[in-house]
Formats: structure tokens, sequence, C-alpha cells
């Protein structure tokens, strides 16, 4: 133990409060990181935080190094046990915030507790590279007052107060610099290219799969994170016809569907009604960007796909995404159908679902070469059939279509247009299965469409001769409300007590913060930097520019801050005052006031030099006694009269 | 040329006092300003702006803007308590410095007083090796004690103060040097041994007379042959014998007249050291003492005001 104590270790240990502040900043270190860590590592952490804040009131003195030494390499253990790695973003961060809490175990003296400090302040920012939410911003930044508060803890002679008084100086310090802070951030120049590695996504995030067998939506039927956010120009379509389409899918093997994309030019669009809109996407795993209907050309961070889906250019990325778009309401899409697409449209899997394909068949002999009679009766078979819309349904067999048909007539979005596709296939008419969003929540407020996972939905296509493919929502048979207002209202209360509807609707309009949050904070990148001055016709800002820009505002907020520290009180003393002025008359005709010179002393002394002003000195002084002496409140005129008098005064020069 | 130069310097100290007149004392009262604080990072100051641009560069290439927002939230506070450093020390006055007494060899404690307008936390004083910190209440006083190491008799100019502050956040220090035009007095250090001072009166009665004073000296056992009414009865229950009570009359102490001509066989300081020694021996027994010095004479006389007052005679011998 002795090897590990320092020379310099006759520095006096920190105060209770200070070693208090310093662990409550890292209690909450380890609480914006305890969403990605391991559930054991954390609680152990939080355990051994508050068996050290403990023994240090109870005990006082630091842990010795016997017991450091095997718990730092506990912790290395641990994380390459639970990780794999030591290296990268998760294993590194919790690797960080084990040895800020081993740190607390030594931190004695003020020396360690800055060192723990400053490290857990580079672990906040750490854990916004994680989440950079509203609530978790707020909760990080919140992090930083108990680590302000600590900082000044550790400076002698304080006045003392309480735990929770202590905080208000550091977020009044905070607060104060608040505008230089919005300034900095508004100007530090973005990198329009990583200077190394962008971090890799190891988190999986939820989002439309491309591939769909009946059951694997449940999870994100039931997510309630925002999926993307939509505003139009102009009127938003009805919201019977918010239908945003992600992956189309044609491959069907008896248990999936499969997208797969095909090098082809996309499909001819006859559009009579466009609607314009911008769409911002979560972070999400889809290579598709979700668009409205059929879109009429690809927006700029994606191109078109044969079925005209919108195909990422980039790879997914940990960063929501925007794009504008333009789509027909009303269209006539692939209107000739070519024989390959046909073939596919119509391949089904031998040997699966023999009573669904016998049933097709026999609605083909009865109403001939009639194709929306077929869909039609598919449509009145699921509507009057007994089905059932529930989020939980019966499991189903090998063959899946015929048991959802026939046997359990229960299920939701993907039975149905898994079953309806496979009926059509079998009647002889090009059907696909189309997978995205429906519906989705319109905010009054901020004039734009929240379209969450929950909204995900699952509907087919179908090829009609002369009219193209054409959207049928087998669900909407079924369940209307799915369509007309929503997963939740369709569901019923199959989703729990915490999605009733005030609450949900809370929700929904709270969803307005964090647009604002993700539009103006955190998509606030280098385009939309640019773009900073337009407003002041320049609509394109260089690098250069921002950081002029950005040393003049600095240069003016320094102004600011000299200002107010060499701002002195003026002395609310008004007769003293006048005597300054005063004296500083008389000293720069050579007549200086020492420090150690009585008023009376230094009037005579002024009178001997200045002999002209004799009288008029000696009315001052008279005047400066009376006030100074002669009252225990002098008369407010009386001080007037002396100011005025000083101020008049002009003392000749000195005549030798 | 020279008066172009003398005018350059007084311009200089004019405008930059800390800079020229760190050599020279000031009078009190010493106001801080703007001209005379220093202000750098500490080491913390240091590492933590490094942090910071560590912060920045991760925020900005992993394009995470709520990183960058608390990466510019902490710059800009860290920026701030730069200003907040120099304001705790711009504006604080130095009013009053009382110096105590000590013999040379001793330290000697100093006791500064500080005034201000306004509050002020975390302020430290080094004076040589001693460091003291002080804050000021809203009462715009404070007062530092602090311990002057002396070392020989006489007036001791005051050596430079430093008054420096890393509030709020430890994060720059701000500092300024001040040099009072102030000195103190230390008192010669007496000499260890040596003969007493030779008495005017030689009255011949040392001893302390017992049993005929009145007041109780000691109790002791008892002995044949002592009064009846000299046994102290009660203390006398409780011990195996009896108990007499001795009493003394208090001895009536001459006057010592300590005289400069007196030790006309030693050196200058060896005198002063003697004298030094006798006026402390007067002061501890409580004697009347009068000091013949050869350019000054103290009149008999005895307390700590008498003493004080004839040290600080020999203190200024030159």
């Amino acid at each position: 133990m002795r090897l590990w104590r320092r020379t310099a270790r006759n520095e006096p240990a920190i105060d209770t409060h200070a070693f208090d502040l310093l662990a409550l900043t890292i209690a909450i270190v380890l609480l914006v990181h305890a969403p990605h860590l391991p559930i054991w590592l954390s609680a152990v952490l939080a355990a051994m935080l508050g068996l050290r804040w403990w023994q240090r009131r109870q005990y006082p003195g630091h842990t010795s190094a016997w017991l450091k030494l095997p718990l730092i390499a506990l912790l290395a253990g641990a994380v390459v046990f639970s990780y794999g790695t030591i290296f990268g973003r998760e294993p590194g961060s919790a690797l960080a915030v084990g040895l800020l809490v081993l740190k607390l175990l030594e931190t004695e003296v003020s020396r360690d507790a800055r060192v723990g400090i400053g490290f857990g302040c580079f672990a906040l920012m750490a854990a916004l590279l994680f989440d950079q939410s509203l609530l978790a911003t707020i909760l990080v930044m919140l992090g930083l007052l108990p680590a302000l508060a600590a900082l000044r803890a550790l400076e002698p002679a304080r006045v003392p107060t309480s735990l929770p008084r202590e905080l208000l100086p550091g977020l009044g310090l905070v607060a104060a610099t608040l505008p230089l802070a919005l300034v900095a951030f508004l100007l530090v120049p973005r990198l329009s290219t990583p200077l190394w590695g962008a971090p890799n996504r190891s988190e999986a995030r939820t989002g439309l799969s491309d591939t769909m067998s009946p059951g694997n939506f449940t999870e994100l039927l039931t997510d309630d994170r925002p999926a993307l956010r939509v505003s139009f120009d102009g009127t938003p379509p009805a919201s019977a016809l918010r239908y945003f389409r992600a992956y189309v899918m044609w491959d069907y093997d008896g248990h999936r569907w499969r997208h797969a994309e095909m090098r082809r030019v996309p499909a001819t669009l006859e559009a009579s009604d466009t609607v314009s809109y911008r769409v911002s996407l979560e972070a999400s795993d889809q290579s598709v960007l979700p668009a409205l209907d059929v879109p009429l050309e690809a927006p700029a961070p994606g191109r078109l796909t044969a079925d005209r889906e919108v195909a990422r250019r980039a790879r997914p990325t940990n960063d929501s995404l925007d794009y504008s778009l333009r789509s027909a309401l009303h269209y006539r899409l692939q209107a000739d159908l070519p024989d390959y697409a046909r073939r596919r449209g119509l391949q089904l899997p031998a040997g699966f679902n023999p009573r669904a394909i016998a049933l097709a068949r026999q609605w083909r002999q009865q109403q001939g070469s009639d194709d929306r009679a077929i869909v039609q009766a598919a449509l009145t078979l699921f509507h009057d059939g007994g089905f059932r819309y529930t989020l939980s349904p019966a499991p189903l067999g090998q063959d899946a279509v015929d048991d959802f048909l026939f046997d359990t007539h229960e299920g939701f979005c993907e039975h149905y247009a898994a079953a309806f596709t496979v009926l059509m296939r079998a009647a002889g008419i090009p059907a696909r299965v189309v997978t995205g969003y429906q519906g989705g929540y319109w905010n009054t407020f901020g004039n734009y469409l929240l379209v969450r996972n929950s909204d995900a939905h699952a509907w087919s296509e179908v090829w009609l001769s002369g009219r193209g493919w054409v959207r049928i929502d087998p669900t909407a048979a079924v369940r209307p409300e799915r369509v007309e207002l929503g997963a939740t209202a369709a569901a019923g209360n199959q989703l729990g007590w915490y999605r009733t509807s005030w609450l949900h609707d809370l929700r929904n309009r709270w969803d307005i913060v964090n647009r604002w949050w993700n539009q103006g904070v955190i998509g606030f990148d280098e385009m939309r930097q640019q773009g900073l001055l337009t407003p002041f016709g320049i609509p394109h800002t260089e690098t250069a520019t921002l950081g002029l820009l950005l040393a003049v505002a600095c240069g003016l907020f320094a102004g600011a801050g000299l200002f107010w520290a060499l701002r002195r009180r003026r002395a609310n003393d008004p007769v003293l005052a006048a005597m300054r002025v005063l004296e500083r008359k008389l000293a720069r005709r050579g007549i200086v006031r020492r420090p150690s010179e009585g008023p009376q002393h230094y009037f005579s002394r002024a009178a001997r030099a200045l002999p002209q002003q004799r009288k008029a000195l000696e009315q001052l002084m008279q005047c400066y006694l009376d006030l100074r002496y002669a009252h225990a409140e002098p008369a407010p005129e009386l001080t007037r009269e002396f100011q005025q008098a000083a101020r008049d005064f002009q003392p000749r020069r000195v005549v030798k | 040329m020279r008066g172009f130069l003398s005018r350059i310097q007084q311009w200089g100290e004019r405008r930059l006092p800390a800079l020229t007149r760190y050599r020279r004392p000031e009078t009190l009262p010493i106001e801080l300003h703007r001209r005379r604080i220093y202000i750098v990072p500490t080491g913390f100051g240091v590492g933590f702006s490094i942090l910071l641009l560590v912060m920045l560069l991760g925020a900005l290439n992993y394009a995470n803007n709520a990183a960058l927002l608390l990466t510019c939230l902490l710059g800009a506070a860290t920026s701030a308590s730069m200003l907040v450093a120099f304001r705790s020390l711009n504006g604080l006055r130095l009013s009053h410095i009382h110096a105590g007494n000590a013999i040379a060899g001793e330290t000697l404690t100093l006791t500064l007083e500080f005034d201000s307008s306004r509050a002020r936390s975390a302020i430290r004083v080094d004076l040589g090796a001693s460091r003291e910190a002080f804050a000021v209440d809203a009462s715009g006083k404070a007062c530092v004690q602090l311990p002057l190491s002396t070392t020989r008799r006489g007036w001791q100019p005051l050596p430079r103060l430093r008054l420096w502050s890393t509030w709020p956040l430890g994060l720059f220090r701000a500092w300024s040097w001040l040099y009072p035009q102030q000195q103190v007095l230390v008192w010669p250090q007496p000499e260890f041994g040596g003969p007493p001072p030779r008495l005017p009166v030689d009255d011949g009665q040392q001893r302390p007379r017992l049993h005929q004073g009145e007041d109780l000296a000691a109790l002791r056992h008892y002995r044949p042959g002592d009064p009846r009414r000299h046994i102290a009865w009660k203390a006398s229950a409780r011990h195996d014998g009896l108990l007499t009570k001795d009493f003394e009359q208090p001895e009536t102490r001459s006057e010592w007249q300590l005289d400069w001509r007196h030790l006309s066989g030693l050196n200058h300081e060896a005198r002063i050291a003697r004298l030094a020694r006798w006026l402390g021996e007067a002061q501890a027994q409580g004697r009347t003492y009068s000091l013949w010095l050869p350019d000054q004479q103290v009149e008999a006389g005895n307390g700590p005001r008498h003493y004080a007052h004839c040290m600080s005679a020999l203190a200024m011998l030159p």
C-alpha cells in the first residue's frame, strides 16, 4: 500500500460535500450509460458506488491498492467476457464507466477528485453517442450540474451551504453562458467527411425487414417509437390514402415472402394526382426509404427500383435521414405487364396450401375471366368469413395460409396480405405483397404526420389489365378501423394499460418536441449550416465565413464578459463620490491627498496652494465637514449643494 | 533623451504598476485592479481544455450534435470561469496590516485586513511558505492571520505577498503581487544563561518568610510545636496524619534598574541580548523595572505594555 501512496499525499482530504457531489456526478454517468451496459454490470457498479459512499461516511480513508488492483483486473475481465473485446464503442464506454467508479474508490484529495470530474464529463458526452434524444440530452446536461458544483466545492474557504444549493451556482454559470454556447454550436464548422471511421452501428434498430412471414411484425407493432415524420406541401392526403410503401415482395417459398431487387428500369407510371412532401426518417436498418404510394422520382439519398421502391444509396447509419419526394395518389402503374413479371407474379411453391389453391380455382371457374369479381370474392370472404383481427394469433402449421383461412381465422395485416396474395396468384391474377406504413397521427400543432413503428402494415397489390397494379388492403375488409384510425384502434385494448388513449394522445402531442429537437438540433448538419445565412441573402456559407463569424461572436461575448468583469460597483455614497471628483481635480494641480490625510488638513493645504480660491475651498471644506460630522443623517439638499459645488469647482493654475 | 526615458518609465509605472513596481513597496491601502491581476490556466485547466478539444473533435467526427452542444456548454462555462476568477480579485483592497510582536527567530503573526464591496470566496494569500485561504462575507471585511518568520532584531520590511484564487472551478488561476510598504518590529533575542542583574539594594531577605504571612502557601506534615490553629483539620481528616497550613508573606520584590552602562564588558549585541533576558525575567517574576539605554530612558513600571515598550526600545537600538 505504501507503494501507491505518493509523497505529495499530505494534502488535506476533500470534504464530505465535495465527495457527495462527485459521487452524484458518477451516479448520473452510470444512469445515462445504463441502457447499453449489461444489467449485471450496471448493478455491480451501482452497488460499488453506494458502498464506497457509505464507507467514506463511516470510516474515512481511501480503499487500499490490494482491493483496487484486483477490481480493475476483474472489470477488464468482465468487459472482455461480456463483449468479447475491449475496443469499440460499447466495451470502451463500459470500461470507462467502470474505471470512473473505481476512481472514486481512491479519491481522497482534490487532485483525484478533479481528474474524476474531468473524466466524468467525458463519460457524459460519450453517453450521447448512444442516444441523442431530447430526454437523454437533458439528463446528460443535468449531470453537468453536480460536476460543476463538485469543482466549486473543492475550493477552500467557501460559505457553507446545503447540498441542493450547491447546484444552483453551476446552473447560473451554465445559464449565463448559454448564449455563447448556442452561438458556438451554430457556428462551429461541421465536418463534411469524418476524420476517422464513423461508428459501426452495432445496436439493432427495429424497422421493416425485407422478408415477411406471418407473425414477425408483432414486435414492430408493439413498438411505439417514431418511424418517420412527414410534412406535406399543401393539404395532406386523407387518412385512408396514407400508405407508405417500403418493400415490394414477390418471392414466396411457402413460409416467407422475400424482397429481391431486379436490375431493371422503374415501371412506367401515369400519375393524375401528385403530392409533394418531406420525410424525416428515424434511424433504422431498412435498406429502402418509405415513400407515400408511388414516387414520381427518387430523392437525393435514394434511387428508384423496378417496382418504384426508393432504395437507399448509402448504408443505413445511426442518424435520422431527411428527404423530399413527390408521389402520385391516383395513378396507373405498369399498365403493360411483361411476361417475366407476370410469371413472377403468379409463382407459387408446389405442395403448399392445397385448400386455398382449390378455393381460388373454384372462384376462377365461377367468375370466368372477371378478375375484379375474384378480388371482391376474396374480400367478401375476409369480411364475412368470421375473421378476427388480433395481434396474438394462434400459431400456424406447415400450410400456413390454409390454416389461417380455414382453421384459426385470426391474425393481423401480414396474415391477411399473405393469404390474399396466395389466393390471387392461385386464381391466376398477378399479385405481390407490399410492406410499409399506413396511417399515422396528424399533429395539428406541428402540421406533420407522425408515423410510428406500430403503424407498420402489409397489404397486397394485384395487377388488373387496364388498371396496372392496384393496391388491395385485405385487412381493411376485416377491420376498417385499421385504415381509418390506425393500429391502436384496430388492436383494441390488446396493447396494455400504458397505451390507453389519453396517454397515447399525450405522447402523440409531445412528439412535436421530439420532432423539433430532431430537426433543429440533431439534424443541424453541414448542409443546414451552409444555409444558415440564407435569410440574409447568402445562400451558401463557406467554412471560412463560419470561422470568421465564430471569431467575431466570441469577440463580442468576450467584450460583454469583460464589461461585466471590470464593472465596479459605484460607490453609493454621493458625498464620497463628489469628494473623489474634487480630489481628482486638485490632484491635477499637484495637490494629491495623502492616504492618511484628513479632509480638514487636505483642504487647508489646498487653500494654501491655491490662495486665489481660498474662499471657495473653505466653503467646500465647511460643507463637507457639515455633511460628514454635523448630522447623523445629512439633508439631501446639502448633499446636492456639495455635489454641485464640487462639480463646478475649477482649480486655477498654481501660482508659485 | 534621459527625460524621455524617465517619461516612458513614469508612463509604464502608471499603466502597469504590477510590472514595474514589484520591487518597490506601496503604501496601504492597496487595491487590486485589472492592471495588476494576472491570470493563467492551472494544470487542471490545461488538461480540461485538452479534454474539451477531444470532445469537440469526437462530436464533430461522429456528427453528434447533442455531444457538440454539451461540449459548447462546457467550453462556454470554462471561459466564463476565467472572468469569474479575475473578478474574485478585482476590486479587493488590502486596507491594514497589524503586526504582532515576536522575538527574533520566532514567528510573528501578521493580521491582514481586506475589504471589498461584495462577497468573495476562496482567495488565498501566500507569504513565503505559509498559505491561508479566506472568504469575504457580505459585510465586506475579512481578516487573515499569517505567520511571518523573523531572523534578527529591528525593523523588518514585509516581504511580497501573493494573493491568488482559482475560484470558481479551479481551471484558472488569477494572482496579484502585493508589496506593502510596512515594517514590523522584531524584538531582540534574549541570551541563554548569564548572571542576574546587579541589584541596587541588597536587602538580604531572599528566602520567603514562612508562618508569618497571611497567604496560604502549602500544606505540610504536622511537626510538634505547630500552632493548633494552623492545623488543616478538614484536609487532615482525609489523610492519615495531621497536616499543617504553611503561611507565607509575599516578598516585596525590589525594583530592578536595568542599565546599559553596567554592561560595559560586553559587545553591543550581547548587551542587548542580556538586557532582553533580564527584561524577560523581570516580567516573568512580576517585578517593577526600569531601563536605561544610551538614547532613551524608560521609567520604572511593570505589566505587558511596559515590557513591550522596553523590548521595542531595545529592538530599535542601532
